[in-house]
């Protein structure tokens, strides 16, 4: 049995005549200690997807199955990664951990919960601005407050919501490299939504595209046979990967111009003959 | 890394950023290119204060010259002309008797002030000496589980003003205490938010008079069994009630408009209703509570004065309706006096205010 488990999901925002399906029929099915990157368009219903996993909203119809029970809001099992760090501007580093801490492991002493942060904010490389507030901080070390902060919970499973996508390319890869290195540790099962296809395949075991929404669903999904670690520099000549990346680019670009081809057909030209001026 | 505080950065942050200016200007910091800057935020403000006391003083002129001369030609009409030469002459030589009662010039006032500091040495001096008399004897009475004597004497204009920043803090608290809390309830259920819409649209611009008025029925009723002077325990209760809508409305409004952001994270991290509310509510919604609160604490001092004057509570509002009432010669100008007192406090508590909110607020932009 899966992992983590979508059943033929959909869901609509807005009600009567402004009611749209944003997600319709989607179907996933994760193992355990997977790294799965969905990729998709922006606004193709990325995040509602995340947050229907994280529990935070519920699916109009559909079933969302987490270790074969059906997930009912929130769980500490499942840490998320929000897409703007979502860190709280009156915490420090430290407190920011901290909270999650505490709540993960409400009946340990206090020791036990600063050991835990100060552990996670090491794992991040980021003990020298324990002190700071987050508005005190680069892009790239808030989303790395943000992970110590969703990893020092223990999830069984972590969830990300493009959570490089605000950062400049150099921070991202480093960043990569950091959430893998974790993962590789303890191999927790990892969902990544990204739209970047090639930080997928350089993560990922498997990718699956989302077509854009509204009625954004799964496309086939996309293996990569690339031993670990990958190394990003070798990683542009393995025949594998380019295969792999021209098929994903190539799926996705046929959407994209689908997409456009419907656009066009909706516009109609008014019938106008131009005046002559020239007799 | 700890930073130095200077005075500057002091200043700066309490919105008094002339202070540093001119501390600039005694010491010579005063670059070039700060000249103009320098003339905009010191030179300006400063012939703007000149200029306005020069206004004052012309005006105040004429109105004296427009008063005498009304005096005078009363005199002329009811007596005749001996007594008409008689006013103008006494007049003339700035007798007590027959001065003109009108808007006093700037020199007028600052000669006031000066007599009310005078007074208030005196009173201070009196004070002093009275408890170096009283010592020994109040030891005594206290021994024997007697009260001491205390000074019952008049007192003096600065007295008044702790007076009446003790009843405007009072009102405060108190609207501190009643606003905060119940705009966090309505904050968080749409349910007691459309219950106590109608009760806040309908007393939140019911005037201080009013206000004064229902709580007097209610106290008074409430106290009928004390001796006890009543006063204060009235004004500052209506100084608090009138000035506690506008933190009630920032509170709720903060509360119920905390960034989604926010509450994903408490969602996903599975807090319970209290931590939710202290740790992630409460925090974010602190900036518009304090803004909140700084209304609050001007209209609290606005209304403070009418409302001292009402309820006969000792403090610069019944100082200016009792230096009114008593028209002595320098009464006006103590009234004015009592009116610049007012208008700096008022000035000074705004910047208190701002420097906490300051202190307190994050800034929103930067954080997420």
């Amino acid at each position: 049995m899966a992992y983590l488990e979508l059943n033929n999901i959909y869901k609509n925002y807005g009600q009567g005549d402004s009611e749209t399906e944003v997600l319709s029929n989607i179907n996933l099915s994760i193992e355990e200690g997977e790294f799965v990157a969905i990729v998709g368009f922006t606004g193709s219903g990325k995040t509602t997807l995340v947050n229907l996993i994280n529990g935070l909203i519920e699916p109009t119809k559909g079933e969302v199955l987490f270790k074969g029970k059906p997930v009912s809001g929130t769980s500490h099992e499942r840490g998320v990664i929000f897409q703007n760090y979502s860190l709280l501007p009156w915490l420090t580093v430290e407190q920011n951990v901290l909270m999650a801490v505490k709540e993960a492991f409400p009946k340990r002493e206090k020791a036990v919960w600063k050991r835990k942060a100060h552990y996670y904010i090491e794992m991040v490389g980021l003990t020298p601005a324990i002190n700071k507030l987050p508005k005190e901080l680069s892009g790239g070390m808030r989303q790395r407050v943000a992970v110590a902060r969703a990893l020092s919970m223990k999830p069984d499973m972590i969830i990300m919501d493009e959570p490089l996508g605000a950062l400049d390319a150099l921070t991202r890869g480093t960043l990569q490299d950091q959430i893998l290195n974790i993962w590789e540790k303890d191999k927790r099962t990892a969902l990544l939504i990204t739209n970047d296809v090639d930080e997928g395949i350089y993560m990922a075991d498997r990718i699956i595209p989302l077509r854009p929404g509204p009625n954004a669903t799964l496309g086939p999904e996309f293996k990569i046979d690339i031993d670990r670690p990958r190394d990003k520099t070798e990683l542009n000549d393995n025949e594998n990967f380019k295969q792999t990346r021209n098929a994903i680019i190539e799926y996705l670009m046929d959407i994209g111009e689908e997409r456009k081809a419907k656009a066009t057909e909706e516009i109609l030209l008014p019938e106008l003959t131009p005046i002559d001026f020239v007799k | 890394m700890k930073q130095s505080i200077t005075l500057g950065r002091v200043t700066k942050f309490m919105g008094l950023g002339i202070f540093s200016t001119l501390k600039d200007l005694f010491t010579g910091k005063l670059e070039k290119e700060d000249f103009k800057n320098f003339i905009r935020k010191t030179i300006v403000p400063l012939a703007s204060i000149l200029l306005f006391i020069g206004i004052w003083h012309i005006g105040a002129k004429a109105l004296y010259n427009k008063e005498a001369d009304f005096k005078i030609q009363k005199a002329l009409s009811d007596q005749g002309q001996a007594a008409a030469d008689a006013m103008e002459a006494c007049i003339a030589s700035g007798d007590v008797s027959c001065k003109p009662n009108t808007l006093p010039s700037p020199a007028q006032v600052w000669d006031s002030y000066k007599s009310l500091l005078r007074d208030h040495n005196i009173i201070a001096a009196d004070k002093a000496a009275f408890k170096e008399k009283t010592a020994v004897l109040n030891e005594k009475r206290i021994a024997d589980g007697l009260d001491p004597i205390t000074y019952t004497g008049r007192p003096s204009f600065v007295d008044q003003i702790f007076r009446s920043l003790k009843t405007v803090f009072a009102g405060f608290l108190l609207a501190l205490l009643i606003a905060v809390p119940l705009g966090i309830f309505i904050g968080l259920s749409p349910t007691l938010k459309s219950s106590f819409n109608w009760f806040i649209q309908i007393f939140k611009p019911v005037s201080p008079v009013v206000w004064y008025l229902l709580v007097f029925m209610i106290v008074k009723t409430l106290l009928i069994d004390s001796n006890e002077d009543s006063s204060f325990t009235i004004s500052f209760i209506s100084v608090g009630l009138c000035s506690m809508w506008a933190t009630l409305v920032n509170t709720a409004m903060g509360v119920s408009s905390v960034d989604k952001d926010y509450i994903n994270v408490a969602k996903v991290l599975k807090l319970g209703p209290f931590q939710k509310i202290f740790k992630v509510v409460l925090p974010s919604s602190l900036p518009l509570i304090f803004t909140g609160l700084k209304i609050t604490l001007s209209v609290a001092w606005m209304v403070l004065i009418a409302i001292e004057l009402l309820a006969q509570s000792p403090g610069l509002g019944l100082f200016v309706w009792e230096e009114f009432q008593n028209g002595a010669n320098d009464s006006n100008a103590k009234i004015i006096v009592a009116m610049f007192v007012i208008g700096i406090i008022g000035f000074l508590l705004d910047r208190l205010m701002l420097t906490i909110q300051n202190w307190v607020s994050f800034d929103k932009t930067e954080a997420i």
